[in-house]
């Protein structure tokens, strides 16, 4: 690199030609799945903080001219359920989709997978070093984020059945009516599911933020990647 | 040593009860168990040729009043024949005797009618120091109750203290209060609440008495046909809670509406009792239809759920005030704010990479061909 004293300038205008690889990375099954757990959590995060918090907003009427208490709940319930099976797909989709979505992307099993999740941590995250860590599909350290966000669902998912199972008649959620006792009540698995919800939140501020640094940083079409499904891959950073 | 006593009839019958009581009794069993008119034949034939059960009520650390309920039954005849005249053979705080004479009356059931007694139990067992908190005749709670749950043909739980421990488990639970069935290995009937609901109370002892065996129960050991809604899925306030009508303070206009009190900190949502089906004193009332939200008493761990007026309840740890959502908008918060810090961080420290297509040192200008940049 050149000396600190010498002029920049500026070549946007003619800028320098790169040769990029085109890498399919994202499988149709793995952006549907993303796409249709975003719109979830959009549905479910909302509606479930109003079913705790409820606003009075329509006090003036009678209750046989409303019902949209009711209706935030079945919007709750019916993405729920959606969400569910959604996440059945997805880890379906992790044994038998391409090597960018297997499921030993998210189980960090490799010494490999640590090295260079502490280089991300490194470069990305405290920024001590300023490269940049190139690669094919997730790091380690967004592996590790999604993992997380699994363990989550799960209990969220277990959670929420377990909540849903006392007004439910079918097999499913009555599935998980253990959970009750174990955690000590209704009571405790509402207050879990809430807590839960919070880790939702929190993993959609760092995942957007980060997914746009990324972007910005690199650019090489990270954002877009979730849609088209391939990244761009500049020959001369490998 | 072992005995058969008479049958339900010989025994009324001895007690001065007419054959029309006998059969008002038979019937009001019968719909206390669910069993329809046609059944009642069979019911009849139960009570003439059944042997009558004894029981056995013990009182451990309780307030007794889960016996002050029972004795309240809306169908008095069924309390008085259970309670009064039939079988009860030994507890403490209804019986004539006392001292010796009493522990005599325990003794002979017990060793008289092995496989066939009744043992009802209300009130937890304290486990903490060899259970010298609750000791009855010079012997622990702990020692009598699986002595008595040894030979007992059923074992019920009156109440939250023998179903989940109620106040006196609550955090410090000082002297370790347990429930009962997590201290004999038989299979115990709960019927939590505090105290349960009198006429739950002698339903459950209806449906032991005419089918000879527990009723259904659910997996808290609960019985279903009493315990397997919410006092929310059958509440009269719940239209107002689907139209989103709720209280927002005791003294609103909604309050006087008759709203639901889901925002007061009601704990129908989350308490499995028939409270509102049933209701208290004869079918007069229950607390939410008295403008008091429900407590959930009938729940594991209730006094720990507080405080009663909010809906979440108070996050141990964070003081009393804090709830699940004051923590999470506050990690909220502060992920927003580290977000915000690294954006910052971003564009200072690495903006030569971001700019490395746009400005360049003039002695690196390119020419317009394909060109590495490291």
């Amino acid at each position: 690199m050149a000396k600190s004293k010498e002029a920049m300038v500026d070549i946007s205008a003619s800028p320098r030609i790169h040769t990029y690889d085109r890498v399919y990375v994202w499988q149709l099954p793995v952006r549907n799945y993303h796409w249709i757990n975003a719109i979830c959590m959009v549905l479910l995060i909302p509606t479930g903080y109003i079913i705790g918090n409820p606003q009075a907003v329509f006090s003036a009427n009678e209750p046989y001219q409303q019902y949209w208490f009711g209706i935030v709940r079945f919007t709750h319930f019916a993405s729920a359920f959606v969400f569910f099976f959604n996440l059945l797909f997805r880890v379906y989709w992790a044994f038998v989709g391409n090597r960018f979505s297997r499921w030993n992307n998210y189980v960090l099993l490799k010494k490999e997978q640590w090295r260079k999740l502490i280089e991300v941590v490194t470069v990305d995250i405290l920024q001590l070093r300023l490269t940049r860590v190139m690669g094919r599909g997730h790091n380690p350290l967004a592996a590790l984020s999604y993992f997380a966000l699994f363990l989550l669902s799960i209990f969220q998912v277990v959670t929420g059945f377990a909540l849903y199972a006392g007004m439910s008649t079918w097999w499913l959620p009555k599935l998980f009516t253990w959970v009750v006792p174990l955690m000590g009540g209704d009571m405790a698995v509402r207050q879990w599911h809430h807590l839960a919800m919070w880790g939702f939140i929190i993993f959609t501020i760092f995942h957007v933020y980060i997914v746009f640094y990324h972007d910005y940083v690199e650019g090489r079409g990270t954002t877009s990647a979730m849609i088209s499904g391939w990244e761009f891959e500049r020959k001369d950073d490998v | 040593m072992s005995g058969r006593s008479p049958t339900i009839w010989q025994a009324m019958q001895a007690k001065g009860y007419t054959r029309r009581d006998f059969l008002q009794f038979c019937t009001v069993a019968a719909t206390l168990s669910g069993i329809q008119l046609s059944g009642l034949g069979k019911v009849v034939h139960a009570f003439e040729t059944k042997s009558r059960p004894p029981v056995v009520w013990l009182h451990f650390q309780e307030c007794t009043c889960c016996s002050e309920s029972f004795i309240r039954s809306s169908h008095p005849i069924v309390a008085d024949i259970l309670l009064d005249y039939l079988s009860l053979d030994y507890t403490e705080t209804l019986q004539a005797a006392a001292g010796h004479q009493a522990e005599k009356s325990y003794h002979d059931t017990i060793t008289k009618y092995p496989g066939q007694y009744i043992l009802l139990v209300e009130g937890s067992v304290p486990m903490k120091d060899d259970g010298i908190y609750c000791m009855i005749g010079g012997r622990s709670s702990e020692e009598i109750l699986r002595e008595a749950a040894k030979d007992a043909a059923a074992v019920i739980a009156w109440g939250s203290c023998a179903s989940n421990g109620c106040i006196q488990s609550a955090k410090p639970n000082p002297t370790n209060a347990t429930p009962i069935h997590k201290i004999i290995s038989k299979p115990v009937i709960n019927v939590p609440g505090c105290p349960p609901i009198a006429d739950v109370m002698t339903g459950v002892v209806a449906h032991l008495l005419v089918f000879g065996r527990a009723p259904e129960l659910d997996s808290q050991g609960r019985p279903k046909e009493f315990y397997s809604k919410r006092v929310h899925d059958t509440c009269y306030r719940r239209p107002f809670y689907d139209a989103g009508l709720f209280v927002e303070s005791w003294d609103d206009d909604a309050a006087r509406q008759g709203y639901c009190l889901y925002k007061m900190g009601c704990r129908g949502p989350t308490t499995y009792n028939a409270c509102s089906v049933t209701k208290w004193n004869g079918g007069v009332s229950y607390p939410i239809q008295s403008g008091h939200g429900c407590i959930g008493c009938s729940e594991a761990g209730f006094w720990d759920n507080g405080p009663f007026y909010q809906h979440l309840p108070a996050f141990p740890g964070f003081g009393i005030e804090s709830t699940a959502d004051t923590i999470g908008a506050v990690a909220g918060a502060a992920a927003l704010g580290g977000v915000a810090a690294h954006l910052v961080l971003t564009n200072v420290r690495k903006r030569k990479l971001i700019n490395i297509d746009t400005k360049v040192p003039a002695s690196e200008v390119p020419q317009n061909k394909e060109g590495g940049d490291q």
